[in-house]
Order: C-alpha cells, then structure tokens, then sequence
C-alpha cells in the first residue's frame, strides 16, 4: 500500500457569510425579527481536491480573492470546511502573515518566546534554539530591545526565523518572501531550500510567481474559489501569467 | 458529494491538525504578555494598582465615617476587605470578556487551543492585582488585626474566586465574539454589582430574606469570609464555603460547556 498523501483535500468547500456590520446587538435583532432569514454567503472554495504527497513543494497562485489564503487556513486548521474533507499528515507551522502575535511593547526575545510558545514549542526546546533564531534574524545586540524600536525588515527578519526554526513536517508560505533586503531574502531562500531538501513539503502561496518558480516545482491556479488547473508550475504560471497580459483586470 | 459532518464543537476536526504543544508555557507566556504590556509604559509600574483601591478606599472612608456616620470599626480596613475582591472580579470579567477580540489576529493565524487565550488573560490580570492584595494583607497587619491561622484560608478563597470569574469570562468572551455589544453590558453589571456587593454596609444589614441568596454570590461570599478571616479572626462558616466552592466550579465547567458550543465560529466573526 502506497502511504496516503500528507495533504489531501476531497471536494473541500468553505463559504463565509457576508456579516458586515452584524456583529452589533440591533442587527441580530433584527434578522431574528425578519421573515427572510437568508444570509447572504460566498463561496472562498467551491469543491476543491488535490494531493500533495510527502517532500513536494506546491504554490497555490490566483488573484486577490481567488480563495489561496482560505485554503492555507484549512490546512493549517484554523477552520473546519464546510463540505469534503481535509487530511494533513503532519505538524504544520503556518508562517501565515509573519508576526500576528508580536506586540510592539515587547522586546524581540519576549516576542520570540511568546511566538514559540504559541507555535506549540515548549520551554526546553525554546532554550535549545532561542539562541539559533537571533542568530539567524542577525539581531542579537538588540535583541533585548522593544519591537517597536525595529524597522519593519528587523521585525519580518525576527518572525521568519522563529517560523523556520520550529521544525515543522510541512511549511505554509503566505507572501512572506518579501522579507529584508537582498541579503537576508537570498538566506531565507536557502533557509527554505534546506527544507525541501529534507524532504519536508512546502505550500507557498503568491500572487507573483516570480520567487515561487525556483521554489516550487508544481503549482495550483485558483480563480474565485476554482482549481482552474493543477500542473507543472511552469505551464500553470505561463497559463495564469497568459490572460493576465492580454486583458488587464479592472 | 461525499458530505462528512463535524460535529460542532470540533474546531479541528478529526485526524486533522491538533494543536500540540506545552500548554502551561503558553499561558505563562501569554499571561506575562498581558502583565508586561500593562506596565511597560508606565513609570510608576505596580504602584498604580494599588493607588486605586487607596483612593477608593479613602473616599469611601471619608463618605461613610465624616458625611454618614456609622457604627462600624475600622472602617477603611472593611470596605477595603469588599474593594480587593470586587476589583479583582470586575477587572478579570472586563479584560476577559474582550480578550478573544483583542487577540483576534492569533486566533485567525495560529491553531492555538482557543480556551487558552481568555485564560491566560485572567491569570494575567490576577498577576497584576496581587499587589492590591498584598495591599489589604499589609492594612490589616498595620490595623492591629494581626495575622491568625485562618489566613490560611485565603489559600483556597481566592483561587475559588479566580475559577469562578474564569468560568464566567469563558461565556462571556464568546458572547462576545458574536455580539460586540457584550463588554457594555459587563461594564454596566460591574457597576450594580459594587452595590450588590456587601463592600460599603455589613452582611448583618441586609435583610434575613436574602441572606441564602447572598451567599451564593461568591463575591459577597468571598467578602465576607475574607472579613470572618482578616477583621473578626474567625473561620468563615462552613455553609458559606460550600456555598462558594459549588458555583464557583458550577461556574468554571458551564463556561467551559458554554465556550465549546461557541468557538467552532469564531475564525468567521474575528
């Protein structure tokens, strides 16, 4: 028997409901008074299935609203679907929008701790790779001072590191490449290399294809909340880069 | 369509990802996260959470010995015995309630145990009110009260009190979540609740009729065994800590109840 696939989505559908402003006292109130019960839902994926098997690298592309940060968020189980059926066969560091649980007040190493800890990593572990991770940012002689003192490259530099150092099986990917300057990128690039070459699976998400083309070796194209196609990625980015070109989106 | 039904109060359903990690680092972490970013900016740090409960307590003093007269000795220690406790209730409720929505940005990116977050607020707050405890363990010394072995007792009250307000913290950050309105509400219950609270008159002057009902408030409740303990040197009755210990669990496990129906929405409404 082959062993099932790290990441397997059957017929996954998520929609959310359009609440704007509902989350007021009167507005339940009032769609508890109304005869017309319905709300209004939209769908961020409509019935999607792939696969990714152990030690691939997968880049989800699509437009603004294609449903790619929805998709991220189920594997890293943030939300249950709706419909189908999400199986991940691992331990999951979502790098999702680096650096949601920093505060400013804080400095980078109660920053670092803090993150860590969130990401599931606990206190003898922390120690073992505290020291690895201010490393890496290249941070450490103002490691002891508040975020909010850093530049915004400093603070990306810092969450990339702590992400990267929990040794996750499978690593999600959201935009994030554009960390630091050219320097630091080229390292995260490497940083994340490595991984593959570990044979750990990566799922990178981007609405350029730039980065992703030498990262990933095949690709997904969503298109609001449709797998358009699911290939090689240089003939998905050539696909999804083709109507781009010709008609350019309002 | 091969349609699979989570039950729900699954955040995470089945074989799908499980958060695995240290819980009580997370909420050491968390807690201390809250109790560093109160006093980080401040240059007075800790001394202003036990300025507070002072002026309160002076003020009290001043309207109800100099404009009301009253019988009642030591004044200011006894409505300082009712302050603590109410202050370390009403903060905990206020900064719980709100806590999921505050901390929607980790809620919505990492798949942390969701109980955890309003938690780690309340121990993070109670962190912070010790001073003001240590503040009316300080008073009572000073008083001429002295210390007697029923003090030990506030090893148990207290933790009592801290459940109950968990409990409720858990139903309220929830509620919460879907409706916003929520935190005015406990804003406005906190202000009745000082007058419902035995804190500026004695258990005695209230009418007999609502003695049983008082003592299952486990603030009142907490008052006055605070007050058998610290002003009169007595063990708070028994009655009174059954009383106690029962809606304070009673509390905690509906909350938890309460906060597993609500939280396989939240990622939708933060």
């Amino acid at each position: 028997m082959t062993p099932r696939p790290i990441i397997e989505f059957r017929d996954v559908g998520k929609s959310f409901h359009r609440h704007s402003g509902q989350l007021l006292l009167r507005a339940h109130v009032r769609r508890l008074v109304s005869w017309h019960r319905a709300v209004e839902r939209f769908d961020a994926l409509k019935k999607i299935s792939f696969c990714v098997e152990r030690g691939e690298s997968l880049a989800v592309i699509g437009a603004n609203g294609a449903g790619k940060s929805t998709l991220l968020s189920l594997v890293a189980g943030l939300v249950p679907p709706d419909r189908g059926s999400v199986h991940v066969g691992g331990r999951v560091a979502a790098l999702l929008e680096l650096g949601s649980g920093f505060h400013p007040d804080l400095t980078g190493a109660e920053n670092v701790r803090l993150n860590a800890a969130l990401l599931g990593v606990g206190r003898k572990r922390l120690n073992d790779i505290f020291a690895d991770i201010v490393e890496f940012a290249e941070l450490a002689d103002i490691i002891q001072e508040p975020l909010r003192t850093y530049s915004t490259g400093m603070t990306m530099r810092l969450a990339f590191s702590v992400a990267v150092h929990m040794d996750p099986d499978i690593l999600l990917i959201d935009e994030v490449l554009a960390v630091g300057d050219h320097a630091f990128q080229a390292k995260c690039f490497e940083k994340i290399l490595d991984f593959r070459r570990c044979g750990k699976t990566i799922l990178c998400v981007s609405h350029a294809s730039g980065m992703v083309q030498k990262l990933c070796s095949r690709a997904l194209w969503l298109d609001h909340g449709d797998l358009l196609l699911d290939g090689a990625i240089a003939e998905v980015s050539n696909a999804y880069q083709g109507p781009l070109q010709s008609n350019t989106d309002p | 369509m091969s349609a699979i039904e989570y039950p729900l109060n699954s955040v995470v359903p089945g074989s799908h990802q499980k958060w695995t990690g240290d819980y009580l680092f997370l909420i050491r972490n968390l807690a201390l996260k809250d109790f560093r970013i109160r006093y980080r900016n401040m240059s007075l740090g800790m001394f202003w959470s036990v300025l507070n409960p002072l002026v309160m307590m002076g003020v009290l003093w001043f309207v109800f010995t100099k404009i009301f007269s009253n019988s009642i000795p030591h004044f200011a220690a006894f409505a300082l015995c009712g302050i603590v406790p109410y202050n370390l209730f009403t903060t905990s409720w206020l900064t719980g309630t709100t806590s999921l929505v505050d901390n929607a940005p980790l809620i919505k990116r990492v798949p942390v145990p969701r109980e955890i977050i309003p938690i780690a607020t309340v121990l993070g707050n109670c962190a912070h009110m010790s001073a003001q405890v240590a503040l009316l363990l300080g008073l009572i010394i000073l008083t001429g009260a002295g210390v007697n072995r029923y003090w030990w007792w506030m090893m148990v009250l207290w933790p009592l009190e801290i459940v109950f307000v968990t409990g409720l913290v858990l139903i309220f950050s929830g509620l919460n979540v879907y409706i916003r309105d929520v935190r005015y509400v406990v804003e406005s219950a906190t202000v009745v609740l000082f007058w419902l609270v035995p804190i500026i008159y004695p258990f005695s002057y209230i009418p007999h009729q609502y003695h049983e009902i008082y003592q299952f408030n486990p603030i009142a409740a907490m008052v006055l065994a605070l007050r058998n303990i610290l002003l009169e040197g007595t063990a708070p009755s028994a009655s009174l800590l059954i009383k106690l210990a029962f809606s304070s669990t009673l509390m905690f496990f509906v909350g938890l109840f309460v906060f597993r129906r609500l939280r396989s929405k939240f990622y939708n409404y933060l």
